[in-house]
């Protein structure tokens, strides 16, 4: 369908939140060229008469009363795992950069 | 008596441990024995519970000695694949990402067998958020098959099998989004269960692509795994694809085997090109085995099976991009430190360059590219359409016959390193078990013997219709009897002994 180019992949990953390398950049840039090209092939017989599928068995939505369940976290069970928090919340660094 | 304990069935130490003949501490003690003795070469393990799995067993012991009424299999040790997060044991899912991440609560499979008295022995190693059929992807270093140390177990769940088939465990959870029990037990003369999706719960499974995932059994014996299925399988209102089912007891559909009038569907597309002889040829015999005991085999043909893989590579990724968010280093897990701070995004950015490995991120990349838009309906969308396509094969098949059968995988075990260069050779091991994800039916793989031409196990795999998983442990349950009267027991009876190895493996310095 299109080839991917290095400038692609470069976007891709910001948009993924992953810092690749400019090395990761180029051997995924290849990579991902032959392997859009192995599964291009759905296209194929993707025609317009077929309806997707997203889940495999049909299934309404599952809806419960918006009221606190059984098992829920404490605070500290829920900061637990936190790389930073200030004891009652999660700690994270500046949202906005200097040129913001 | 301690290699005794760890050679017998998980339905048989059960039963000793009911008896009294052995308590549940022996059982879990023989089992630590053998992971210290042998884990060093075949590294299932990234986690071992130790004493405290002994403390577990003792409780276990104590509710029996006060006339607790308890299950068939109180009281058994079990491994637990790292995708399902344990409480107060580590989980990583394979990755550096979740390094050293307790989590503060339990999967539900994990509750249920910890219900059911079984003794959490530790966590199995797998490729990194089961993106593999290798464990060459987890950033822990590769599992190696107790069949051959220098092959893969198969992946990504590689830990979980070769931890039975090394006899480190009687039993383990598995989880199989696109083949991840079934390949390996196919490897490792092991049996693999993946069950209809939505009959076990995902709470508290790592995500990898939720339309696929479903939790199973991995044991050595088809009665063993239908008894953790019965264990592990039930609605669950904390997973909301959950099915409102009841369940017949997996257990009797072994216990009552018979193929006598059983319609079985050999598929055509995956009977040919591109599957080893020695493969074939033991998928050919189990078949005849089975005739001979008056079931029917008719041939069908599955002709979108061929593009289940190319939509299985879209569909995947585009989940497991969305999935793999959450890991952003501020609620579990690592982050990393940038000079001056740096922004949240920044932060997350770093984070997850250092703490992602190379599958991880081309697979992010490519879900990302899927869904991007003016993308989607070309990728995304059209991948949709082949599930459908797959779907109605399976309808069309299942209209004439009562399950259908392949071999589990193409070739036997492969070396380390043969496919880790080639992404798309690697992604063809799963063409046989794909399409039971892409449609949401069950599966099971069976040792149907070893493969003539290099030695190593060759799996069968059977799939039922939706809902319909006791069929999969009616014929399992039957193949299994035929074969292992054939060979005068079990496959894994004929394993190498693995002390031998270790000492080779460390003389070549293998590990």
């Amino acid at each position: 369908m299109s080839e991917i180019t290095a400038e692609q992949v470069a976007h891709l990953a910001n948009l993924a939140r992953i810092a690749l390398t400019d090395e990761e950049i180029e051997h995924l840039t290849t990579e991902l060229g032959q392997i859009m090209h192995a599964v291009e092939q759905v296209s194929a017989v993707a025609t317009p008469e077929v309806p997707p599928t997203s889940h495999p068995i049909p299934m309404q939505n599952v809806f419960r009363d918006d009221v606190v369940g059984d098992s829920v976290l404490s605070v500290d069970e829920a900061l637990s795992g936190a790389p930073e928090s200030d004891g009652s919340r999660f700690k994270v660094s500046a949202i906005l950069g200097e040129e913001q | 008596m301690s290699d005794e304990l760890i050679r017998l069935s998980a339905a048989a130490l059960g039963a000793k441990i009911a008896a009294g003949e052995v308590s549940s501490v022996e059982a879990t003690r023989a089992h630590l024995d053998r992971i210290a003795a042998v884990d060093g070469a075949v590294h299932a393990f990234l986690h071992v519970e130790g004493e405290r799995a002994i403390e577990t067993a003792a409780e276990i012991d104590r509710q029996r000695a006060a006339g607790a009424a308890l299950g068939p299999l109180a009281g058994v040790p079990i491994a637990i694949k790292d995708v399902l997060v344990t409480k107060g044991m580590p989980s990583t899912s394979g990755s550096r990402i979740l390094e050293g991440w307790i989590p503060p609560y339990d999967a539900t499979p994990v509750t249920k067998v910890r219900e059911a008295g079984m003794i959490p022995l530790g966590k199995t190693n797998m490729d990194e958020f089961a993106m593999g059929s290798s464990t060459e992807h987890s950033a822990y270093g590769p599992t190696h098959n107790p069949w051959d140390l220098d092959r893969i177990p198969g992946g990504s769940g590689g830990g979980s099998a070769a931890s039975v088939a090394a006899f480190e465990a009687p039993l383990a959870l598995g989880s199989d989004t696109g083949g991840s029990i079934r390949q390996p037990a196919h490897v490792t003369g092991t049996v693999g269960v993946k069950p209809t999706y939505g009959a076990v719960s995902r709470y508290g499974s790592i995500a990898l692509a939720s339309s696929l995932d479903q939790i199973g059994p991995v044991t050595r014996n088809v009665l063993d795994a239908a008894l953790l299925h019965d264990v592990i399988a039930g609605h669950d209102p904390l997973d909301s694809t959950s099915i409102p089912e009841t369940w017949p007891s997996m257990a009797e559909a072994v216990r009552r085997a018979d193929v006598s009038g059983l319609r079985i569907g050999v598929i055509k597309e995956l009977d040919g090109e591109g599957f080893q002889a020695g493969v074939r040829q033991r998928f050919h015999e189990a078949l005849e085995l089975l005739e001979q005991q008056g079931a029917e085999i008719v041939e069908v043909s599955a002709p979108h099976f061929e593009y289940a893989i190319a939509a299985y590579y879209l569909i995947l990724p585009a989940e497991a991009s969305s999935n793999l968010a959450k890991f952003d280093s501020v609620r579990f897990g690592l982050r990393a430190s940038l000079d001056g701070g740096g922004t949240v995004e920044q932060v997350m950015s770093a984070t997850r360059e250092a703490g992602f490995g190379p599958e991880v991120k081309r697979r992010i990349i490519l879900g990302t590219y899927a869904l991007s838009a003016g993308y989607y309906d070309a990728y995304y969308g059209s991948a949709q359409k082949v599930r459908t396509l797959v779907q109605r094969d399976f309808d069309a098949a299942f209209a004439g016959v009562d399950v259908l059968a392949s071999p589990t995988a193409p070739t036997t075990a492969f070396k380390f390193g043969e496919k880790l260069a080639d992404p798309v050779s690697m992604y063809l091991n799963d063409i046989a078990t794909i399409p039971a994800n892409l449609a949401g039916v069950p599966g099971i793989s069976v040792p149907a013997g070893l493969a003539p031409e290099d030695g190593l196990p060759v799996g069968i795999q059977f799939l039922a219709p939706a809902r319909e998983d006791a069929r999969l442990y009616n014929v399992g349950g039957a193949l299994e009897q035929l074969l292992e009267a054939r060979w005068g027991g079990p496959l894994l009876a004929q394993a190498p002994d693995l002390s031998v190895h270790e000492l080779t493996a460390t003389e070549e310095g293998a590990l």
